[in-house]
């Protein structure tokens, strides 16, 4: 297994015609990943790549290719009827790569998530990939905007709120013969629909998981919250890393989640409550594989 | 982002939200003009510097006039106090020693306050809902306060498709002493600051302090704003309230080429690609026993040009003598990345260290570029090497 997605998960892409949604869609059906159908409004009726059907809603969509995931590449300001879309649409997953969606948008859609069966990952988020046993990892689930090559098919799972960072986690478990069950992105926005705890609970339960790297950083309490219910619940070992130890107070690194107020959500808060759950922390970005492969070997 | 004190007033004043009477002036003679019009018999008056930084009172202004805030009795004396701010450079522990030029000034009522309190409305995170935060201890951080006495704190969570209701705003008056003829102006008060809140798309709007005058006005008297950067697009009149001149000159800069940018005290930049991966670069040039002089992302996706915009940018900053680029090109080409530099490089003549630290797609290709470019600069196989790479090159040029 794996989670969220396997290598014969049925993917759709909103904002299939953009220029950021069509190279992402294009790279995804490159890597072996079933993307089955695309939805932009008004271009229903054609083919994208000659090859995959264009619908004018996530609706058709979904009845015409049983299609149960879509990834979002829609411009911020429409992005949160993008996901209510799908949502309506009875998908099992919506993840939204989209970045800069109004906090109040997002605000609205999580109320009005409540009580669907769709679960939401994003918005602005690497989306997610569950490597395939091809070479290079080929033949995989590819849903955002990941580089699908550096991944390797095995059985560590990564879960991070940066995308850059996640490669790198990748890239060093990959070098040094680790493969992954999935990687999730969750993003880097204050209001997010799949938060580290709910990944961590899904690793948890995947028999193909045998160990979790978790990638953190500044602002909020969401590592924190995680790391409490890890320390308690979680049979397998996870390295952890969190970046921001340096960033100033008040100010926003980049991700809109990520800034310090009022001496909540520092690095320094966040390293001790992981390490005070048994993870094991990579003192470094450079130190997050070999911090794994440290916690297994304890 | 971030605005004056009278933008937020006048804010107030178009949402109903009761503060002190008041206006803003750019001259002397029209701060006389709005004590005037404020037409206070034996009243008092307010007279109040306009930039961003905070510590206003205790400033010095570079003339050697002292206090950015001040009280006085009479709409020429108002003249008199306006005409040592504006134009003038008032330096407070925030501002740094360079200080900011006041502008404007605010000419208000002085009122004399009975009661102090504290409000603020945010997103709470772990809930995904607003919350409105209320204190009976006005006046001072609110942090303070949740540490010494979290009893007296209120928070009150708001249903995102309902709205503050009513009985709401009678639980935070109750909670506040605010009764009598007091509640339906808390009411009132804390309704209309809900609708602004919403309508105008803010992050955070605090509160502090919220007053009880002596005869018997419930006021805001002072307040932050911060913004939804994601949400400007859509609030034309609050980028419109925007004063660059407030901001650091290469973050605005940076944002007219679409890269994130912002700037610290230390001696080595950094070009990073992501956020995440930036604020982990800004970590480990500290592990390795540097400073960071920036935090710079130039995106996912990172063309020629962006890179060669962020070599200007970070090397205009004249405390830096180290470059440390960091690219994990997991979709881009790392010999796009690579000639991106060189170009940028030999274009700004780089005299300082520079270390490249590049890794992902086609990166073979793009090491051959940069080993062959004739730039003195160094590779590294992982982050870590690469830091100590750049402070230990940094150290042996001073």
């Amino acid at each position: 297994m794996s989670i969220l997605v396997t290598p014969d998960t049925r993917v759709l892409i909103q904002g299939i015609t953009g220029s950021f949604g069509a190279r992402h869609a294009k790279l995804s059906l490159e890597y072996g990943t079933k993307v089955v159908a695309g939805v932009t409004p008004g271009k229903g009726g054609q083919l994208f790549e000659n090859q995959v059907p264009i619908f004018d809603t996530v609706d058709q969509a979904v009845r015409e290719t049983g299609a149960t995931v879509s990834a979002i590449f829609v411009p911020p300001p429409f992005a949160a009827d993008a996901i209510l879309e799908g949502v309506a649409a009875g998908l099992d997953l919506v993840v939204t790569i989209t970045e800069g969606i109004p906090v109040l948008d997002m605000m609205r859609v999580k109320e009005a998530m409540k009580g669907s069966k769709t679960r939401l990952i994003g918005p602005n988020c690497p989306g997610l990939v569950t490597p395939g046993t091809g070479e290079k990892s080929h033949g995989g689930c590819r849903i955002g905007i990941a580089p699908g090559y550096i991944h390797k098919k095995g059985s560590v799972g990564v879960v991070s709120r940066s995308g850059t960072l996640t490669y790198e986690a990748v890239w060093q478990l990959t070098s040094r013969g680790y493969g992954q069950s999935t990687c999730v992105g969750i993003g880097g926005d204050p209001i997010n629909g799949t938060s580290h705890l709910d990944v961590l609970k899904m690793f948890n339960e995947d028999p193909e998981t045998d160990a979790i790297i978790m990638i953190g950083e500044i602002g909020g309490s969401a590592e924190e919250e995680a790391a409490a219910w890890a320390a308690q619940h979680c049979k397998k070992p996870i390295a952890g890393f969190i970046a921001g130890a340096t960033a100033p107070e008040g100010r926003r690194m980049g991700h809109a989640g990520a800034i310090v107020s009022g001496g909540q959500g520092t690095a320094e808060g966040k390293i001790a409550a992981l390490r005070a759950a048994g993870i094991e922390i990579a003192e470094t970005p450079s130190d997050m594989a070999d911090a794994l492969i440290r916690r297994m070997n304890r | 982002m971030n605005i004056h004190e009278f933008q937020a007033r006048e804010l107030f004043a178009e949402f109903g939200v009761a503060t002190q009477p008041g206006k803003v002036a750019s001259s002397p003679e029209e701060a006389e003009n709005v004590a005037l019009a404020l037409g206070l018999s034996g009243g008092k008056f307010v007279v109040k510097a306009q930039i961003h930084a905070g510590g206003r009172g205790k400033g010095t202004f570079k003339n050697g006039f002292k206090g950015g805030v001040h009280l006085c009795g009479t709409p020429t004396e108002a003249k008199d106090l306006a005409s040592k701010m504006i134009g003038q450079v008032l330096v407070t522990h925030q501002t740094g020693p360079d200080g900011k030029e006041v502008g404007k000034i605010f000419v208000g009522e002085a009122v004399d306050i009975a009661r102090e309190l504290y409000l603020a409305i945010l997103i709470d995170r772990a809930t995904s809902v607003p919350v409105v935060i209320a204190s009976t201890e006005g006046g001072v951080d609110i942090e303070t306060v949740a540490e010494k006495n979290p009893e007296k704190i209120l928070r009150l969570p708001v249903h995102p498709f309902l709205g503050l209701m009513p009985y709401q705003t009678r639980i935070i008056a109750a909670s506040l002493g605010l009764t009598g003829p007091l509640m339906s102006q808390a009411s009132k008060l804390f309704t209309n600051l809900y609708r602004l809140f919403i309508e105008r798309d803010c992050s955070m709007v605090e509160v502090n302090p919220l007053v009880v005058t002596k005869d018997g006005r419930l006021l805001a008297l002072d307040a932050k704003f911060n913004f939804d950067d994601n949400a400007l697009y859509r609030q034309p009149s609050i980028v419109a309230m925007r004063d660059v001149t407030e901001e650091d000159q290469r973050e605005v800069e940076a944002s007219k080429h679409g890269l994130n940018y912002i700037g610290l005290d230390g001696n080595i930049a950094c070009l990073v690609n992501g956020a995440g991966l930036a604020m982990a670069t800004m970590d480990i040039i500290q592990h390795a026993g540097g400073s960071p002089a920036n935090f710079l992302d130039v995106g996912g996706g990172a063309s020629r040009e962006q890179v060669a915009s962020a070599f200007r940018i970070i090397l205009a900053d004249k405390s830096v003598q180290g470059v440390l680029v960091n690219i994990f090109g997991g979709i881009m080409d790392c010999d796009v990345i690579a000639h991106g530099i060189v170009e940028a490089a030999k274009e700004t003549g780089l005299s300082i260290p520079l270390v490249v630290r590049l890794e992902g797609n086609n990166v073979e290709a793009g090491k051959k570029t940069l080993a062959e470019s004739g730039l003195k600069l160094e590779g590294a196989e992982n982050i870590l090497h690469a830091a100590q790479k750049i402070v230990s090159a940094v150290k042996a040029a001073v």
